[in-house]
Formats: structure tokens, C-alpha cells, sequence
């Protein structure tokens, strides 16, 4: 059973294919790369599948039921949570708040309960509370609980938008670019971040990453974007012998 | 006989719209160009217009001079004190949030408007008359000396202003900062300067029809600048912000929607429409009749 | 008992005794009538600064219509009390209500737009609701809604104030008050993160609604009558000046905007053009030196105290 299906995508703007007949079927628990050169409209796929964009053509299907016309948030809410690739944190907020605005849609209790402070309030600001200290405790950032999270080094930024998109409670993981900006040392370490992260919270991940080291160490399956089209797809090995993938990387290493 | 009479009237309301709505363009033109160039709603700009109105009414009445000049000095003292008011409140809040300038020009309006009132009183002044007040009939619709003044300053002004904005080197740079302004800073546009340019003519403009309304109502008031003001931000949006064409367009519906809806609903209901006019295009059309669609990129 | 409970019943505590000390005062005539008058305008200002801050501060939309909303309270009281002669609280409750409507209505539609264009959609509603009520000769029309009785006394403006600064701060501190502060600081992650963000918009524009029609229908029964003129769009951006001046986010910080503008007002009435042009001067420089406010999004609170004297750290984490 797939967990998420992706028949003939794709996005025309104005004229211009981003993306044309992408098709995907991913299994849950997989861990899947999508690369492909600038351009070559692979956040458009993320856009897509999180509602951002409407489809011009084309179906998707998450936990055997289609996405369309639903809104982003909507879509959080059935499983899919995402990072950005300009990082896209509650800049003003503390650490812990950022976190904490991902349980939103698990909680409970209304608007008299809020006001009035009573019924369920308590009870599930404190569970809330405990939950996102856990989730800042395995992405080491629970001394910068109280930070405000424009303040966080870079690398600690990308971590906060991934513990912030796992409070979601997503089961399927959408990473934009995570280790950009990141120096080997930091990659590394968030190389066996993912692997732990979709053991500990079952998860199936798809990610794009220009740093191919991290993309051929982690990944299970790759596809190859270029011009909205794939060209290619299969295991590392097989993406690394690849010539079209070689030519569309021209000048560029494919480690 | 009745439908007659009832065309005679909608041809009637139609002239004095456009004579009105010339004005709005005016004044559009201004909350345009400044909009497109450095994304500013400058509210102040409906009290330049005040400003404008009141130097062409020294002009006249106690200087003695006559339209012309009257208008030239107006324009320039508009123009001067549009870019003052650039580089003072502005400036220094180029790279700071949108909503800090926002008030800032809120507080500049303030500061026009009771700084006017403290110096010249809030009383209303009569505007002299500068030209001899003809009226004109044709087959029983009314044209007044003053509306054809009006329509044939403004035009000439919007002539004048769609030349230095197509043909000359200032105007291509204000058409490049408006489209990037970085990518302009890096082909050598010095961007400030240009800003400054920009906010002269709007200036300049808007005091044109500060005077031209003195002309048309032979009242001035400190406040003057508020609806007016208003309006013609509402004929930018309605024309497609940033868009010189669209400002003259916008301005000319504007006026001629309201004087259809004072000669033939009531008076009452003239600045109403105004804004209703702008919550259905903002609602279904919020770049405007001759704009495109943007939306942020993801 | 909780930290949360706690520092709520303190600051009940010392809203109250600011109530008995200032009620107080007024029964025993050492404040003369002209500040009375002005502590209750304090009281209704407040309410509509926090109110406005709770749309502008907090969820990040830029309305500039809230005279709007006020004159919706103002006249719908008036109309319950003169006309069906109904009591007051009834009155205030029906101004609020109808106001909240107003602003569902006009805000489902109107919250998709955003930044300068809907700060102009909102300073368009406010006046049309205002030439709408102009023209309504039901109530008065041009002339105004005369007649209305004085029930505004200083107990009903404290009380309601007290009840608007517990029912906003408690709302920014829950999930569904984070969900407005998301919307602030980026939408599209906030949208991301699951959160319906067109619902809490409006949800936020229909409270902040709601509380500036209660304020409406404190002012109108504070000066005999209601009058179009008094609900015009500088109405609008008096209040956004209070709201700006102490900082837009912080509810703390609407309060001493409003004390001080109020302030500023009162000793200022019998040269209301320096007035205005101070409160220009006001905002020019402090946009140049201190845009974000005297206290930018940060509140000023009894925890500051109570870590003074060395009381818990815990509740800090609280901010806002």
C-alpha cells in the first residue's frame, strides 16, 4: 500500500512547464531524494504536493485519498509536513513558541475554555509544553528554549524548522534543501539525524538536497529532475552511472 | 420629452464628471508613480495637493499674478516640498518595515494639515477668479470657462508627464527602479535621485490640481486634501497601482461615477461610492483594470 | 496553584484596588469632574486600543477602519436603550454583538488581501459604515442620535476594560492566540504548520470587532449623543497612534500609549490644532527612532516584579 501516489503532475506557469508528468509512488517508511540542477522544479513538486500550488494536471493521492482543492493547512492536517529552502522560522518568537504553534491543530479545547482558563486549557498547554521540550531535547536545542529564533545560527535554524515540522505530527516528512548553508561537519550530523528521526517517529521522507554526499549516504531511492521532467530514477549506484544525469550535472561533481 | 431630458442630464453629469475626475487623475498620478517606485501609500499626497491650492491662492489674490504663473509657483513649491519631505521622513525608513512608513506618512498628512491650519486658519478662503467665468451652452448642456481650463491644463500636464516617463534618460530610470530597483542600483541609477525626481512631479502635479480645484469651487479649506486625497488613491488602485496610465483612467471613472451618483442618487452618497467602487475592485480585481497578477514566491 | 493562576488573581487583585482607589476618588470629589471624565475616556480607549492591537499587533493585519466597528456599537446601543428602552448592559452587549457580525461579514472577504491594500479596504468600510449611518434618518442622520442617556459612569468603563484586558491577554496566550502571532510572522508557514489561517484572521478581526463596538456603546452613553463626525477615520487613526506609540503586539504597551495620548488630549483641549500637530510630531519620530513602539512586542508585567524580589523564573518563558 502506497503511502503517497503521484500520477502524471504537473504545473504549467504562464506557458512555462515547471513540472510535467511527474509520477511517484512511495511506500511508507521509505527514504526518497529528489535532485535535479536550479530550476529544475523540485520545490514546485514540494509547492504541489502541500497544496501551496494547484495542480494543472494530474492527481495526488496521500494515504489512498486525493489532495485536490485542498488547502496547505488541510493538508498538514492529514500528514504532511514540510520545511523551506529560504528558511521560513516565526523569526520574532522563542525557540520554544515556534514549536509549539506545530501541536495547533492537536489541541482541543476552544475558544471559551482559552479565555475563561478552564476545561482542558491547562491540561493541554502543559502536554503541549512537554512534547516540544522532548522534540527540542533530540534536536539539541533545548538550552535555546527561550531564544528568540532569529537569533539561532544557521544551522540551528534548519534543525528548529525540522523539530517544528515533526510536531505536526506528520507521517510523511517534506525536507526542502536541509543541509544548505550547513559545513560537513553539521551535514553529517544531520545525516544520521534523518535516518534517526524516521526510525523514532515512523516516517517516510522525501528530500531535496544539492549536496549529493548527503543525498547518495541517506537515501534509499533517487529521482533526477531536470526542465520539470524526470530523467532519472533508482538506487544511488544506479543514479551515479546515469549519463543523462551526468550531462544535466555537467561541470558539476556527482560524488 | 422625458427620456430626452433624462439624456440631456446624463451628458451633463458625464462633462462635469470628467472635469472632476481630470482632477483625480492628477492627484492619482502622484499615489502611483510614488507607489510603483518605492511601494508607498503616501497619504500625504492629498495634502500636497491642500498645499498646491493654497500657494496658487497667495499668488493670485495677493501677489497679483495670473493663472499661469500662479500655477508654475504652486507646482514648484509642491515639488520642493515633496522632495523635503522624501529626504526628512522617507528616506530613513527606506529598508524599514512597510507599516513604520505607512505611519510615518499618516503623521506627516497630520503634520500638513494642522500645521495648515495653525498658519492660515481653518476658515474656508475664496479663491479668486482668474478667469472670467464664461458658460458655454450647447443644445441645452452647460459648459463652464473653468471646466475647459481644467480639461485642457490637465491634459496637457498628462502629455507632458507620459513624454518625460517614455523618452527621456530620467524617465527610463524611473521606469527601471520602479521594475527593480536593486537591478537598477547595479546599472549606475543613482535610485535616490531618482526617487527624489518622482516625488517631485507627483508633487508638482497634485499642486496643479490643488489650484484647478480653486478654479472649479472657489473654496479652499486646510482639510481639502482628505477625500480628494482619498479618491484618487482609490482611481490609482482602480487603474492598477503603479500603472501612470491606469492612474488616468482610474481618476476619470472615479469622477464621473460620482457625479452620476450626486446628479442622479444623492450627494450623500458620492463618497460612498467612491469606496465601494474600491472594496469591489480590491475584492475581484486587486491589481486593478490594467494591471497583472503577482503573487509571492514560496 | 499554577503560576498562570496566580499572577492572574494578583493582577485581578490590582485592578480591583485601582478600582476602589480611583471610584474612591471620584465619590469623595478629589478628582474634579473634567479628569473624571477623562479617567473614563482612558477606560474606553483602552479598550479600543487593545482591541485594535489584538487585529494589528497580534495578527498582523493592517485595519484602519476601527471607528467603523465603534459607531456600529455607539449607534446599535443607542437604538436599545432610547428607542426600545431597554437596560444598558442588554444595550452594550447587542452594540458588541453587532459589531462582531459586521466584522465577520466584512472580514471573510475582505482578509485576503493584505498589507497597504487592506489598510485601505478597511479605512473604505469605516467610512462607508460611516456614511451609511449618515444617512439613516432613524438615527439622526447628519445631525446625530440625540437624546441618549448617561449610563457611562466610571464603573462600567473600568469593569468592561478589566474584562477586555483579561479576555485578550488569556486569548493571545492560548493556542488559538499563538495561531494569530503565526499568521504575523510568516503566513505561509503558519499555513504550513496547519493552522487555518483564514479563520483565525477573521476570528481575530470579529473580537477586536466586537470590543470596539462595547467601546462604541460606552461613548455614546458618556456624551449624551452619538454623531457621525466622531467615528470618522481619524478617529481611526487616534486609536492606531495609542496602539503604535506603546507598540504594536504589546498589550501593556497599548495601555501607556493610551495614558499618555489621552494625557496629552486633556491638557492640550483648548488648543486642539497643537494638539494634533504634536501627535503628528509623535509619530514621525517615533517611526524614525523607534518603530517597533515604546516597548516593541514585549509586556510589562507583575513577573518583572516578582523577579525582582527573586519569585520564580518560570513564568518568563510565558512572554507574551
Amino acid at each position: 500500500m502506497a503511502l503517497l501516489k503521484v500520477t502524471k503532475l504537473s504545473k504549467i506557469f504562464g506557458g512555462l512547464k515547471a513540472v510535467s508528468d511527474f509520477n511517484t509512488i512511495i511506500a511508507p517508511g521509505e527514504l526518497i531524494g529528489l535532485i535535479g540542477p536550479n530550476g529544475a522544479g523540485k520545490t514546485t513538486v514540494f509547492n504541489l504536493l502541500t497544496g501551496v500550488y494547484a495542480p494543472t494536471e494530474g492527481r495526488i493521492e496521500f494515504d489512498g485519498a486525493g489532495l485536490a482543492g485542498l488547502k496547505p493547512y488541510q493538508i498538514t492536517q492529514r500528514g504532511i509536513a514540510r520545511t523551506f529552502q529560504n528558511i521560513r522560522l516565526f523569526s520574532e518568537l522563542s525557540v520554544l513558541d515556534n514549536v509549539k504553534i506545530a501541536y495547533h491543530f492537536h489541541v482541543r479545547y476552544g475558544l471559551a475554555e482559552a479565555v475563561l482558563r478552564i476545561g482542558r486549557y491547562f491540561r493541554e498547554e502543559d502536554e503541549i509544553e512537554q512534547k516540544a521540550l522532548t522534540l527540542l531535547d533530540i534536536f539539541q536545542l533545548a538550552h535555546r528554549r527561550d531564544e528568540i529564533a532569529r537569533n539561532l545560527p544557521y544551522g540551528e535554524q534548519r534543525r528548529l524548522e525540522i523539530a517544528r515540522a515533526l510536531a505536526a505530527q506528520p507521517r510523511l516528512l517534506l525536507l526542502d534543501e536541509p543541509a544548505a548553508g550547513m559545513n560537513p561537519q553539521e551535514t553529517q550530523q544531520l545525516m544520521s539525524m534523518i535516518r534517526w528521526i524516521r526510525q523514532e517517529f515512523n516516517l517516510t521522507i522525501l528530500l531535496i538536497e544539492h549536496d549529493m554526499s548527503l543525498v547518495m549516504g541517506v537515501c534509499e531511492r533517487i529521482y533526477v529532475l531536470d526542465y520539470g521532467s524526470v530523467i532519472a530514477q533508482g538506487t544511488p549506484a544506479q543514479i551515479r552511472s546515469n549519463p543523462r544525469v551526468v550531462e544535466a550535472y555537467l561541470g558539476e561533481e556527482v560524488h | 420629452m422625458e427620456l430626452n431630458s433624462f439624456a440631456q442630464q446624463l451628458v451633463q453629469q458625464l462633462i462635469n464628471g470628467v472635469s472632476l475626475g481630470s482632477i483625480y487623475s492628477l492627484i492619482a498620478l502622484g499615489y502611483t508613480m510614488v507607489y510603483g517606485i518605492i511601494r508607498l501609500i503616501n497619504f500625504a499626497h492629498g495634502d500636497i495637493y491642500m498645499l498646491g491650492a493654497y500657494v496658487g491662492f497667495f499668488c493670485t489674490s495677493i501677489l497679483g499674478l495670473s493663472f499661469f504663473p500662479a500655477l508654475l509657483a504652486a507646482m514648484a513649491v509642491a515639488a520642493v516640498t515633496g522632495i523635503v519631505i522624501e529626504r526628512l521622513a522617507y528616506r530613513p525608513l527606506r529598508h524599514a518595515p512597510k507599516i513604520a512608513v505607512l505611519i510615518t506618512a499618516i503623521g506627516v498628512s497630520l503634520l500638513l494639515e494642522y500645521g495648515g491650519i495653525l498658519a492660515v486658519t481653518p476658515q474656508p478662503r475664496t479663491f479668486p477668479a482668474v478667469f472670467p467665468a464664461r458658460i458655454y451652452t450647447f443644445g441645452g448642456i452647460v459648459v463652464n470657462s473653468q471646466q475647459i481650463v481644467i480639461l485642457a491644463v490637465a491634459l496637457a500636464l498628462m502629455v507632458l508627464l507620459t513624454y518625460i516617463v517614455q523618452r527621456t534618460k530620467i524617465g527610463r530610470a524611473m521606469r527601471a527602479v520602479s521594475y527593480d530597483t536593486d537591478a537598477a542600483r547595479l546599472m549606475g541609477i543613482n535610485v535616490d535621485q531618482v526617487i527624489s525626481f518622482t516625488f517631485g512631479i507627483g508633487s508638482g502635479l497634485a499642486a496643479a490640481a490643488g489650484v484647478l480645484v480653486g478654479i472649479y469651487y472657489n473654496s479652499i479649506d486646510p482639510l481639502m486634501g482628505i477625500m480628494p486625497g482619498l479618491k484618487a488613491f482609490v482611481a490609482a488602485v482602480l487603474g492598477g497601482i503603479g500603472i501612470i496610465p491606469g492612474a488616468m483612467l482610474g481618476g476619470v471613472i472615479m469622477g464621473v461615477v460620482e457625479a452620476l451618483v450626486s446628479g442622479f442618487i444623492s450627494s450623500t452618497f458620492r463618497d460612498a461610492a467612491a469606496f465601494a467602487i474600491l472594496i469591489a475592485i480590491l475584492l475581484f480585481k486587486p491589481s486593478g483594470l490594467l494591471g497583472k497578477n503577482i503573487r509571492e514566491k514560496v | 496553584m499554577r503560576i498562570q493562576t496566580k499572577t492572574d488573581l494578583a493582577s485581578l487583585a490590582c485592578g480591583l484596588t485601582l478600582y476602589a482607589l480611583l471610584e474612591g476618588l471620584i465619590l469623595a470629589d478629589i478628582i474634579p469632574p473634567y479628569w473624571q471624565l477623562n479617567v473614563i475616556r482612558v477606560c474606553i480607549y483602552i479598550i479600543l486600543a487593545t482591541s485594535l492591537n489584538l487585529i494589528n499587533g497580534i495578527t498582523g493585519q493592517f485595519s484602519i477602519g476601527h471607528a467603523g466597528f465603534m459607531a456600529i456599537g455607539a449607534y446599535m446601543s443607542a437604538i436599545m436603550t432610547v428607542k426600545l428602552g431597554l437596560p444598558f448592559l442588554v444595550a452594550i452587549l447587542t452594540g458588541g454583538l453587532a459589531a462582531a457580525l459586521l466584522g465577520f461579514l466584512i472580514g471573510l472577504p475582505t482578509l485576503r488581501l493584505s498589507g497597504d491594500y487592506l489598510a485601505i479596504a478597511t479605512l473604505g468600510l469605516g467610512e462607508i459604515i460611516r456614511i451609511t449611518i449618515l444617512n439613516i434618518s432613524y438615527v439622526g442622520g447628519a445631525s446625530g442620535f440625540m437624546g441618549i442617556p448617561k449610563y457611562t459612569n466610571f464603573t462600567w468603563a473600568f469593569l468592561l476594560m478589566l474584562f477586555t484586558l483579561f479576555f485578550i491577554k488569556n486569548f493571545v496566550n492560548s493556542t488559538h492566540g499563538r495561531a494569530c502571532i503565526a499568521i504575523r510572522e510568516n503566513e505561509i508557514a503558519a499555513e504550513a504548520m496547519g493552522v487555518n489561517t483564514t479563520k483565525y484572521k477573521v476570528l481575530a478581526f470579529t473580537i477586536g470587532a466586537a470590543f470596539a463596538g462595547v467601546a462604541g456603546a460606552l461613548f455614546s452613553h458618556n456624551f449624551y449623543m452619538a454623531h457621525p463626525t466622531s467615528f470618522t477615520f481619524m478617529q481611526s487613526f487616534d486609536i492606531l497612534t495609542m496602539v503604535v506609540l506603546g507598540g504594536l503586539g504589546s498589550m501593556t504597551g497599548s495601555i501607556v500609549g493610551v495614558i499618555a495620548l489621552t494625557g496629552i488630549s486633556a491638557y492640550m483641549a483648548d488648543y486642539p490644532e497643537i494638539r494634533m500637530i504634536i501627535y503628528a510630531l509623535l509619530l514621525i519620530v517615533l517611526m524614525l527612532f523607534r518603530p517597533q513602539g515604546l516597548f516593541g512586542s514585549k509586556e510589562i508585567s507583575l513577573r518583572i516584579f516578582s523577579r525582582l524580589t527573586g519569585g520564580e523564573r518560570r513564568g518568563a518563558a510565558q512572554g507574551n
